[in-house]
């Protein structure tokens, strides 16, 4: 219609049809916002009410009590200790300042310390507690409760910390625990309860691998909390659940007393029950106190820690890598044996052997040697001219299949296994062809031989059982039985004897039979190169000294345990690492005896580990104290 | 209406259903306030009581007015109102900073609130003077366009995007009652649906980023879709019956941010549930209707046009801020008149029903076109 024809009718018209218009649209939006109204609070109803609960009521974790570790009779391990602990609720905190000062006056903190404290402070969320002291002393406990009515917002509680009665001897078998660092709590999806002061995880060995066990079901005060962290009131608490306790196959008693008779040496012992596999002791020493490292370490004593050459921070059963010198010889006797070499054959030792252009140098000039002479007096010649005739593929794998290089499959965090080479190996490893002096290297357990202490363990107690063990830690393992060695039951019995004649007969470690009446010890000594062939025995310098290492089973003739050591720059096997292992296995069978052996080697030492492992703690805190000063 | 022979005359001519409305919704807001404020009159419904009392009175006040003085105060006031308006950019300008008051000493006026009745007012004044026949002129557009976008444009830049917005909307509502050709507003529907993206370039970051957290509140729900967010866990969490009076942990706790101004209808439906809720808006439906009968029902062209404005402005007013507290629209910053705490709302929105009662009072009495 043209616009001049726009009337006052027309007008009238559109007015009332427009009206129509807007009141329906208006309606309709009603209609919409009623929609709306109705959908969020009938069909979305579930879901926001959980998003309002969980807005309104928020949990304060209490900390479960962390899981025991016991030994395989039920003896403590890691337990946990009533402590004492300072906090702050930054809610209550009244005058910030003077009450951080006059608390870390009380407690003696450092100025490190008190910088994260008030770091802390600034990013908490008002009803959650800022850390101040952790395993706080009585004494220290007591003065902070004296005053505490003058010090809003301080609160000082009993808590509980964890403990090893063991101190360094279970160091690197259970490991420690600690406060999550900011990565652990990433991992975890940002889990609140790692952030709950006084609460530790699991941070190196078994504490670490069975965490998921130890920590158990946290509990928690649940209040009511305004946006701003205000708490308005207390609602019902929900309960907590103490982990589970982990039973290893462990015996305390003869880890403690290893990492006794060990003394200041630097090694590793690990022994087996030849029945199951279990393992009965997992040592290696010297160690930290992972008591001291569950408080938190102070820096001065992780720099002393990491600075000694016996290097305390490293689990060497598990780590340390070393070659197996003459106590592969066993493994390689039954693997000649397999191949059909008569025990009764014959090699001459003139004290050493010509392979192509070297001249190999053994320990002495044996003499005629036959296969149970040669493992009774560790005769190099006879391994060597014996590797020439035989196949080196074959030997080798004899030699893995009884343990060594072999992978196992424990709740170890982190484990080294070592390597047993084979011509198979070396063209995939190096690219090239095995040679007679390959044999030779392998055949004394050097070259690229690397073992790790466990199977030092493994490898007699496969010899001993016949059966193919595998290593066990932890009762929460099923036991698995074990199938018989792919060996000859009189080629066992061979080395079993011939093994057995170097600790009772002309051998060896003859000077570490066993002080009990009718239990012989079966055992073979190795000495590891560690700087060159032909400078061996006495090294003035530590560090360059061999390492001693010692196999061995017992009773000779029906084994019920089985024990591996190696002790880093020992020297001679025979001298340093087999009197260990006698001491150890005597007392498996009488333990007063054993003890009674020990008393007069720590007078010697200058005190029980206990008394030497709180002296070098003195020393730790002395030092820090002076560093603090200067 | 109450016509007992008791009560006198003048009392009795008063629209007894609107007032008796809008007490329900000022009640709803004043107990909602004691329950926003943790159980307590200060500082909240005292106050709101005192100014509701205070602005129903003076909206009484107005429906005496005739509506031939309304209509002959309505340009001098718009103009008065757009210097104002001028004044406080200015102000703004040296005071280097967003400004939306004029302090007077006494009060402090905020003109861009006065600017809702009034381009409504307005508009229905320039349709009652133009001619019927060029309404579908080009003269019938373009002044009422610019009567609509100065002061819109002036209040954006404050910058205030919602009352821009109700201004906008206002006015168009009374240009598209006024019966201008129905292509214009598609083709303003066109522009804007490709303006909005050019718009949103030009937006301050602030209100980019609300528009954005409008689009996608779960987002950022500890940022700035807090608001969003919060809003419907209250009100989706009520229920149907809600959580009960005073026990609304959303508000109560502060998690709901602005619980007693724009986001009230979240204190509200999270403890009076889904029934307050749609009694709440079923109360503002009646009120808005009660305003479009006023305007049916006026025998003027400026009482039709300004009635159905005024209306339009209480309508965009609730339903404004009923949509961004669902979640429907982006957070803009509107208050729901009559509940949410503070005056110029209920001002604005009392100044709108006196006028409505006004034209409602002319066309019961007047017998006879004016």
């Amino acid at each position: 219609m043209k616009a001049s024809r726009f009337t006052a009718a027309h007008q009238s018209m559109t007015f009332s049809r427009r009206m129509m218009l807007v009141g329906g649209a208006q309606a309709a939006f009603g209609g919409l916002l009623v929609a709306r109204l109705g959908y969020l609070s009938i069909a979305q109803n579930q879901h926001y009410k959980l998003l309002s609960e969980s807005n309104r009521v928020q949990l304060i974790p209490v900390p479960p009590r962390r899981g025991w570790i016991i030994d395989r009779k039920g003896k403590p391990i890691a337990i946990n200790r009533s402590s004492f602990r300072v906090d702050i609720i930054p809610q209550q905190l009244v005058d910030a300042p003077r009450v951080v000062r006059t608390v870390s006056e009380i407690l003696g903190l450092s100025p490190d310390e008190i910088d994260r404290i008030h770091k802390d402070l600034e990013i908490s969320r008002g009803f959650q507690p800022v850390a101040v002291g952790d395993n706080v002393p009585y004494e220290k406990y007591a003065a902070i409760m004296v005053r505490i009515q003058e010090l809003p917002g301080v609160s000082a509680s009993r808590g509980f910390s964890r403990y090893y009665p063991g101190g360094p001897a279970v160091a690197h078998l259970v490991g420690y625990v600690g406060a999550a660092s900011a990565k652990e709590y990433e991992k975890e999806n940002k889990n609140p309860l790692l952030l709950v002061p006084g609460v530790k995880i699991g941070k190196d060995g078994l504490e670490k691998s069975f965490e998921n066990m130890l920590r158990g079901q946290p509990g928690g005060q649940r209040v009511e909390v305004t946006a701003r962290g205000k708490l308005v009131k207390e609602l019902e608490p929900k309960p907590d659940r103490s982990g589970q306790s982990v039973q290893l196959t462990i015996d305390a008693g003869l880890q403690e007393y290893a990492a006794r008779r060990m003394g200041d040496q630097s090694g590793a012992l690990v022994a087996m029950d030849v029945a199951s596999g279990d393992m009965l002791a997992y040592v290696s020493m010297p160690a930290y106190d992972p008591n001291s490292f569950s408080d938190g370490i102070g820096r001065t004593e992780w720099r002393m820690l990491s600075g000694d050459d016996h290097i305390p921070l490293l689990n060497k059963v598990a780590q340390g890598l070393y070659p197996s010198g003459s106590t592969i010889k066993p493994a390689m006797a039954l693997a000649f044996l397999k191949q059909g070499i008569d025990p009764a054959r014959r090699v001459h030792c003139a004290g050493g052997y010509q392979i192509g252009n070297r001249y190999f140098r053994c320990d002495a000039a044996h003499g005629s040697m036959d296969m149970h002479s040669a493992i009774e007096r560790s005769c190099n010649t006879y391994f060597w001219a014996t590797g020439l005739i035989t196949d080196p593929e074959k030997t080798t794998e004899m030699v893995h299949y009884l343990g060594y290089g072999e992978k196992f499959d424990l709740p170890i965090p982190t484990q080294r296994f070592g390597t047993m080479p084979s011509p198979k190996w070396l063209k995939e490893k190096y690219d090239r062809e095995w040679q007679g002096y390959d044999s030779a290297n392998t055949s004394i357990g050097q070259g690229y031989v690397l073992i790790n202490p466990m199977q030092l363990a493994v490898m007699p107690a496969r010899l001993a059982s016949g059966k193919l063990l595998k290593p066990r830690l932890s009762m929460v393992d099923k036991l698995r039985p074990a199938s018989n060695l792919d060996a000859d039951p009189e080629h066992l019995e061979f080395v079993r004897k011939a093994m057995a004649a170097v600790v009772n007969g002309s051998g060896t470690a003859v000077g570490s039979k066993l002080p009990l009446e009718g239990i012989q010890m079966a055992g073979k000594t190795g000495t590891a190169q560690v700087f060159r062939l032909g400078e061996r025995g006495h090294q003035s310098n530590w560090a360059l000294r061999d390492h001693a290492l010692f196999i061995s089973f017992a009773p000779a003739d029906a084994p019920r345990f089985a024990i591996g050591c190696i002790i880093e720059h020992g020297g001679f096997g025979a001298s340093a690492a087999a009197p260990i292992v006698r001491d150890c296995m005597t007392y498996l069978f009488d333990q007063q005896k054993a003890m009674d052996a020990l008393a007069p080697l720590e007078q010697q030492w200058g005190g029980t580990l206990a008394e030497r492992t709180a002296r070098l703690q003195a020393q730790f805190d002395a030092v820090s104290k002076a560093n603090l000063k200067a | 209406m109450i016509s007992s022979a008791i009560i006198p005359q003048p009392l009795a001519r008063l629209p007894w259903r609107l007032i008796w409305l809008v007490a329900l919704i000022c009640t709803i807001g004043v107990v909602t306030l004691y329950s926003a404020a943790g159980g307590s009159a200060s500082p909240w419904a005292l106050k709101q009581a005192i100014t509701i009392l205070a602005f129903m009175c003076v909206a009484i006040g107005i429906s005496y007015i005739p509506e031939n003085f309304i209509k002959q105060m309505t340009f001098p006031a718009y103009v008065a109102i757009f210097i104002l308006l001028v004044l406080v950019e200015m102000i703004g300008f040296v005071g280097k900073g967003a400004q939306r008051w004029v302090d007077l000493g006494i009060i402090r006026l905020q003109p861009s609130e006065f600017m809702k009745p009034a381009i409504a007012l307005v508009l229905a004044r320039f349709y009652d003077l133009l001619p019927a026949s060029d309404v579908r002129r080009w003269r019938g557009l373009w002044p009422a366009a610019a009567l609509v976008f100065v002061p819109a444009g002036l209040i954006l830049v404050q910058p205030d995007l919602g009352t821009a917005m109700m201004v906008i909307l206002g006015g168009v509502t009374v240009m598209f009652i006024a019966g201008l050709p129905m292509w214009y507003f598609g083709a303003a529907a066109a522009v804007a649906a490709v303006a909005g993206p050019i718009l949103f370039s030009m937006m301050h970051d602030y209100q980019r980023k609300r528009v954005l957290i409008f689009l996608d509140p779960e987002a950022d729900p500890l940022g700035a879709g807090y608001h969003i967010s919060q809003s419907k866990i209250a009100i989706g969490s009520g229920g149907i019956w809600g959580k009960g009076y005073l026990n609304g942990s959303q508000s109560h706790l502060d998690y709901l941010p602005e619980g007693h101004t724009d986001f009230v209808f979240a204190t509200f439906v999270e403890e009076w549930g889904l029934v307050g809720g749609a009694l709440l808006i079923f109360a503002f439906f009646m009120v808005i209707r009660w305003g479009m009968n006023v305007s049916r029902h006026a025998k003027t062209r400026f009482g039709q046009l300004a009635a159905a404005g005024l209306t339009a402005t209480i309508f965009f007013y609730v339903s404004i801020n009923l949509m961004m507290v669902m979640g429907l629209a982006p957070v803009v910053g509107i208050p729901l008149p009559l509940v949410s705490f503070g005056g110029s709302a209920v001002m604005t929105v009392m100044i709108c029903l006196g006028i409505l009662m006004s034209l409602e009072r002319q066309s019961r009495t007047k017998s006879s076109l004016a």
